[in-house]
């Protein structure tokens, strides 16, 4: 089979807010780049983000990138690397920056500076009282942000390939990576990118769980094509539920919400995360929120008919505050959850957000993995960016805002690396193996073959409810146990899907069974390396290892402060040292955590 | 659980002669409020019905079609505003690619057309360029379109002109920079829409007004820039 071939010096997949600004680095330094993208870039998930992006700018208070520093170690609960925490905190407010000059519409403080609101876990002087530090445009701040990024690449002549999605990645047998294969949704034809330097910003996979803030194209494709092609997937236990979702509908609420005033209240009015966490109250992190809701609901204290939800509350507002910095937010209450938030509190319950594990990478975004007793050799022609990627500057738990910042600054920083390789490199490409796209063609032939299967829907459903009830807010150690089994028989189910439309033109069904087949890779991933982990850190928090003395809330810095990584090859586990060196501060030490 | 009837324009090139429309039902539970809800239950029975769709929340601007002989999104929807059978057909005035499935190139060519990032050829100041609220205010309800189309797609003048015509949605962005108090590039933007066709054939009919599912408000954005122009002239 001819398959046709396209060179360039930078091939990016994904056009989202990472692979956005990794394209800005490369065009504007003349790099022949191509970004593909499976929808039009500003249809990229990014643009449901909401709240806004975390930097110390100080604009309405003191403010400073060590405390945020302090904030992102102490949310990760000291699973984030502080070399990588501190280089994205230290490069919050020139990203920001930069982009308020692309022509970010961000809101603003009557002296004309960026406007400033407070977020969960962002505090002062080392974890002292809450900070404006998160800079918004209302409640739209990923829309705004999203959109001023593809506009610079217009303006920057980036090329892209919309509606293309990538298949696998294309590696030579000293490892390096030489781009990837990719379908044309269009006509279904099968194509080649070779490069020099491969990005992969392919945003999360949230898509494995059932009850989901994420989009329908977040079915983790770039840790599908990494896994398969011998990369291994770091953390990947570590999922945040976010604590506002509409209750039923999944969508998301943002944090800005409490930020700017809003109250989480029981069946009984009550303002209940006083009792959990005394200090940030409806501000600590994420993964306290959640588990006080879930802690709440299974109490018997939700609300509803069926007693399964919380209240967030903003009827205390003034209606002109909502109405200027809540638009969105009113738009969604009244859109999915039937009601005026004006008058009347918001149904809400955790939902399944955030992927803080992905691709092992250093905060240059150069794609590392173990070797030979080194545990962070970069895998040549690779990098990684974005939600996709796991530096690890989230640990076991992001902070609010910093996702957007993440990918600004590591999208910006593997550009950058990108540009330095690839300039260092020869003028001509490394040769393609022969077999460059072969897994990519059986793959679709497996597909194009397949008689009574199963139906892609159905299979795709019975992992997400496995998922859910595995591995959700609160870990139990027998159904972790189950879990790890389920899914290899739900992975058993993924290799003989069937699809009945054969078309080559847009055949979405052909995406949505190639999607299911990274969505496994991921679940298992995940579920594999949850029931690896016999402690509570952040997000994970497993009934089997519960507060003691000795181990504060569960967590055990003696034998489990290390990464997870996984390899689909076995499916084994492997560890690796968390960094706790910073750059040039000193080490942020480990603490009990509390809010 | 309740039945619902739907009749949905169907054409896939590689196997069709021409379009034809299909009559299919579906059942639906209560949780199904919208019609994205409706639409994923009938793909799982039909996986060949091929339709755009992400972020189910109104906001990637992925899922617009012609619904009931109106331009909107499927997301934001409400099944129980429908009535009966539910008419589904592509985006009016833009080439079929498949099913519910147009060809959007015409529609963004246009939207690259205007110019569409912000121009200050100033040396960019170390911190942000300041902005007062008042002037931010002014970007409000022109920032926050999604690109779904459904303004130019209800467009007659686009219908005949897509080629010249910038349409509904890239005259919104044009002006979303000319009332930027950052952007420098006026007269330039003026200049690219001055023009029997670019932006004066508009004739205010309001279509765009009465179909964009954020609420926005382009024929005031096209008349604003009509303002500036006459007052460039005089």
């Amino acid at each position: 089979m001819n398959i046709p071939v396209h060179k360039y010096d930078a091939v990016i997949v994904g056009a989202g807010g990472a692979g956005l600004r990794a394209a800005i680095q490369l065009s504007e330094a003349g790099l022949k780049t191509a970004v593909l993208s499976k929808v039009f870039p500003t249809r990229s998930h990014t643009v449901a983000a909401q709240g806004g992006v975390a930097a110390s700018l100080g604009n309405s208070e003191e403010d400073h990138w060590h405390w945020h520093m302090y904030d992102t170690v102490k949310g990760s609960d000291w699973l984030g690397d502080q070399d990588a925490i501190e280089f994205m905190c230290r490069k919050a407010n020139e990203v920001v920056v930069e982009l308020e000059h692309y022509g970010m519409p961000f809101d603003r403080l009557d002296n004309g500076k960026i406007y400033q609101r407070p977020f969960g876990g962002h505090m002062s002087n080392f974890g002292e009282r809450p900070v404006r530090r998160s800079c918004a445009a209302a409640d739209r701040t990923g829309h705004a942000m999203l959109h001023a990024m593809y506009q610079r690449n217009v303006k920057a002549n980036t090329q892209f390939f919309v509606e293309w999605m990538a298949l696998d990645l294309i590696r030579d047998v000293d490892g390096t990576v030489l781009g990837v294969t990719a379908m044309e949704m269009e006509t279904g034809e099968i194509h080649i990118f070779h490069a020099k330097a491969t990005l992969f910003a392919t945003g999360g996979a949230g898509r494995i769980f059932h009850s989901s803030t994420n989009a329908f194209i977040n079915t983790g494709d770039g840790l599908g094509m990494a896994a398969r092609a011998g990369i291994p997937l770091e953390d990947m236990e570590f999922w945040q539920f976010h604590p506002t979702g509409v209750a039923g509908a999944g969508v998301l609420i943002t944090e800005g919400v409490r930020g700017e005033g809003g109250i989480l209240r029981n069946s009984s009015g009550e303002r209940f995360m006083e009792r959990y966490a005394p200090n940030a109250k409806d501000l600590a992190s994420r993964d306290v929120v959640s588990r006080a809701m879930a802690t709440e609901i299974k109490e018997g204290r939700g609300c509803g008919p069926n007693k399964d939800y919380v209240l967030l509350d903003i009827t205390h507002l003034e209606p002109a505050t909502i109405m200027k910095r809540l638009p969105g937010i009113r738009e969604i209450a009244i859109q999915f959850a039937g009601v005026d938030p004006i008058k009347t509190p918001i149904p809400v319950v955790p939902t399944c957000h955030y992927q803080m594990g992905g691709i092992p990478t250093n905060y240059s975004g150069r794609v590392v993995i173990p070797q030979g007793g080194d545990y962070n050799v970069p895998v040549m022609g690779f990098y990684a960016a974005g939600e996709c990627a796991c530096a690890s500057v989230h640990g076991a738990n992001r902070l609010g805002t910093n996702s957007l910042l993440d990918l600004l600054v590591f999208g910006k920083s593997s550009g950058e690396t990108m540009v330095d390789d690839i300039k260092a490199m020869p003028a001509s490409h490394r040769e393609l193996p022969k077999d460059a796209a072969d897994l990519s063609l059986a793959r679709i032939a497996r597909l194009d073959g397949q008689k009574s299967g199963e139906n892609v829907h159905e299979v795709r459903l019975a992992m997400q409810r496995t998922m859910q009830g595995h591995a959700g807010v609160f870990r139990f150690k027998n159904l972790l146990a189950e879990g790890v089994e389920m899914i290899s028989q739900v992975e058993e189910r993924v290799k003989r899907t069937e699809i009945k439309d054969k078309s080559q033109v847009w055949n979405t069904a052909r995406t949505e069974a190639l999607e299911l087949e990274n969505l496994i890779e991921v679940a298992k991933a995940t579920m594999v390396s949850a029931n690896g982990r016999t402690e509570s850190r952040g997000a994970h928090v497993r009934d089997d290892a519960v507060d003691t003395p000795e181990h504060p809330d569960g967590r055990n810095d003696q034998e489990w402060l290390k990464h997870t990584l996984w390899f689909r090859d076995g499916n084994r586990l492997d560890y690796k040292p968390v960094n706790m060196k910073p750059l040039t501060v000193e080490t942020i030490a480990l603490k009990k955590r509390a809010y | 659980m309740a039945t619902v009837k739907f009749s949905i324009y169907r054409y896939d090139p590689d196997k069709d002669d021409k379009p034809y429309m299909q009559d299919i039902s579906v059942e639906l539970e209560p949780i199904d409020r919208k019609l994205l809800d409706a639409m994923v239950k009938l793909k799982a029975k039909d996986d060949s019905l091929a339709f755009r769709r992400s972020c189910r929340e109104g906001v990637c601007g992925s899922d617009a079609m012609n619904i009931n002989g109106k331009n909107g999104l499927a997301c934001l929807t409400d099944m129980d505003s429908l009535a009966q059978p539910i008419v589904l057909r592509p985006l009016p005035g833009l080439p079929v690619v498949r099913d519910l499935i147009v060809d959007m190139t015409q529609f963004f060519k246009q939207y690259h057309s205007i110019k569409p990032y912000l121009i200050n050829n100033d040396p960019a100041p170390e911190r942000e360029r300041l902005q007062s609220p008042e002037d931010r205010e002014e970007l409000n309800g022109l920032y926050e379109c999604i690109l779904c189309a459904c303004c130019s797609t209800s467009c007659p003048s686009f219908w005949w002109n897509p080629d010249k015509f910038v349409g509904p949605a890239g005259l919104l962005a044009a002006y979303r920079f000319l009332a930027d108090t950052r952007d420098q590039a006026t007269n330039e933007r003026l200049d690219n829409l001055e023009d029997p066709y670019r932006l004066f054939r508009c004739h205010s009919i309001m279509n765009c007004v009465d179909v964009c599912p954020k609420g926005l408000n382009p024929t005031k954005a096209i008349g604003k820039i009509k303002d500036m122009m006459v007052r460039r002239a005089v």
